[in-house]
């Protein structure tokens, strides 16, 4: 479903800032693939997730998604095939727009935008049963602005959009992280559900090592810009904390070991 | 006072012409969030090519057609400075209008202003609004509906329903999910270069249709006539807020209020010539400070005062 192949990116090249935030990525993700993505700050998991919603272009490497090669694909023509729920709250809905007029919006996604009406009655009530499903009480709410929400219930909401035209590949960029702990937790619960429901191919970054562990069907690590741990089926369902903590003091006990090359 | 009350009927024509740019500026504005500069240059393109269309003998309906045009050309030209030339929004806008000086003058024939003959009474007869039908109607001379108030009041009216109608459609919401948050709409797969420029021309449509309107009321188009006119339709935009946000929810409502709030703006405007001995030229100064003043309340509410609300709401 996904194919990306080494790909590289450096952002402010040529200057003190300059940063190599992926160093030959590849990845591949079959259908119905569930992956969590972990790493220190600044591993790159955000930026792989950037490259392939198509934020910016890519410095070289390609991006497949189901057959379709989007490296040059402009952000919004790719938005044809993904879903994508975002860090912040705010990031993921228009504020000043009304409930179903997101929703609305969420489902022309990947069609052309004519001045057919922007809202149908027939979709209202669609809207409303899928509102419903979130168990929110939102489906009462259909024409409350979504700035009046709280960060849980507009999460909800965007993966609900997100997922409204079935995405190629689901992105999640540590989409609980900005939430209280029970309000993440009920928003996990929601994506696992809509995931399942719909079989999605997803990535799903995080900071949350538990959360990694207990969602999804593969894992992986990374650091400075490529993938250094990758674990699947059986071998990902016996992980342990243990296991990744230990991963992650490798890594650093690693650049440790060059600092001191350097110092020497 | 009677030179102030028997003005009133002209400023308040002379409010609601100005209250189509506001509405133009609106779009920008309020629903884009772009701060568009090109308002003062594209106003008078919309006058210039509708004096001298007319005077060339089109008629009126296909003059106001064109100067709607040319507005959209003139947004389209910011639109493109903006998205395709990746020049911040309120730069983009200064640079089209000053180009615009020189073109609205060339329109002109190279000439600062340009009259229509309204001595010459079937000219006269052929306008849709003019100053001069405000005395007819007074006199009993023409009709009540060719009363500047009413025939601008109807244009206004069917720009407010189209508009509702656009922003109501497909293509509408993605301009207004463009303005309230252009990640999100990305994301959705909307262009958001292409609906920044589409929003870009249809305010500036409307802003030389307003233009076209005001030098056919005065009779005549002046290469200077838009100069100021971006602070005049945030006036009016915020006027309009600022009294009628509680009451008008409704997005027809609002623009509805944008253009009362040009005719209040006019009409407050025109006291302030009539009941003192201020010199007209200090009216753009007079102009500048009242919507600073207005764009700054809100602010200072914000800052200064929002404590002692949510105490008064917990209080009760």
């Amino acid at each position: 479903m996904l194919d990306i192949n080494n790909i590289y990116k450096t952002f402010n090249p040529g200057t003190v800032n300059e940063k190599h935030a992926l160093n030959g990525l590849s990845l591949h993700l079959d259908e119905g693939d569930f992956v969590t993505v972990i790493g220190s700050n600044g591993a790159g998991k955000s930026t792989a997730l950037n490259a392939i919603a198509g934020v910016w272009p890519v410095d070289s490497g390609s991006i497949v998604i189901d057959g379709q090669d989007v490296t040059n694909l402009a952000e919004h023509k790719r938005a044809k095939y993904l879903g994508r729920v975002f860090q912040d709250p705010m990031t993921g809905t228009a504020a000043t727009m009304q409930i179903q007029e997101n929703l609305a919006l969420a489902k022309r996604r990947g069609e052309s935008r004519t001045l057919r009406r922007g809202i149908t009655k027939s979709e209202q009530e669609e809207y409303r049963e899928l509102l419903k499903t979130l168990d929110l009480g939102l489906e009462d709410r259909m024409t409350t602005k979504v700035g009046l929400l709280s960060g849980g219930q507009r999460q909800a909401l965007t993966l609900l959009m997100a997922t409204l035209q079935k995405p190629k590949l689901l992105l999640l960029d540590e989409h609980t992280a900005a939430l209280d702990p029970k309000t993440a937790e009920k928003v996990l619960n929601t994506t696992d559900a809509i995931i399942n429901e719909h079989h999605l191919t997803a990535f799903m970054v995080t900071h949350n090592m538990k959360d990694a562990i207990a969602h999804g069907n593969r894992l992986i690590m990374m650091n400075e810009g490529r993938i250094i741990f990758d674990v699947a089926g059986e071998e990902k369902k016996h992980l342990t904390m243990k296991d990744l903590l230990d991963k992650f003091a490798e890594i650093s006990g690693s650049s440790i070991q060059s600092d001191k090359v350097l110092l020497a | 006072m009677s030179g102030f009350i028997s003005a009133l009927p002209g400023a308040a024509s002379q409010g609601l012409i100005w209250g189509i740019m506001a509405i133009g500026v609106y779009i920008t504005f309020k629903i884009l969030d772009l701060a568009d500069l090109t308002v003062d240059g594209s106003f008078c393109t919309g006058g210039a090519t509708f004096v001298v269309l007319f005077g060339s003998g089109v008629p009126v309906p296909v003059a106001l057609l064109a100067a709607f045009g040319v507005g959209l050309l003139a947004g389209l030209a910011t639109g493109l400075l903006h998205t395709f030339c990746g020049i911040p929004a309120i730069l983009s806008g200064i640079l089209t209008q000053l180009g615009l000086w020189s073109i609205n003058l060339a329109i002109m024939g190279m000439k600062a202003n340009v009259a229509i003959n309204v001595i010459d009474q079937d000219n006269l007869n052929k306008l849709w609004v003019s100053l001069r039908f405000v005395q007819d109607v007074a006199s009993g001379r023409r009709p009540f509906t060719r009363h500047p108030i009413f025939i601008v009041g109807l244009f206004t009216v069917g720009v407010i329903l189209l508009l509702y109608w656009f922003f109501g459609t497909e293509l509408g919401s993605s301009l207004r999910a463009t303005g309230a948050n252009s990640h999100m709409a990305r994301a959705q797969g909307i262009n958001t270069s292409v609906t920044t420029v589409l929003g870009l021309m249809l305010s500036n449509g409307l802003v030389a249709l307003s233009g076209a309107l005001l030098a056919q009321f005065q009779s005549f188009a002046d290469s200077s006539m838009g100069k100021g006119a971006i602070v005049i339709g945030l006036a009016a935009v915020i006027i309009g807020e600022a009294l009628f946000s509680r009451i008008f929810r409704n997005f027809a409502l609002k623009l509805l209020a944008v253009s009362l709030g040009a005719v209040i703006y006019y009409v407050v405007i025109q006291a302030v010539i009539s009941l003192s001995n201020i010199n007209a030229n200090y009216l753009k100064l007079i102009s500048a400070l009242i919507v600073a003043v207005f764009l700054a309340v809100p602010y200072w509410k914000t800052k200064y005062f929002t404590k002692a609300k949510k105490e008064v709401r917990t209080g009760a």
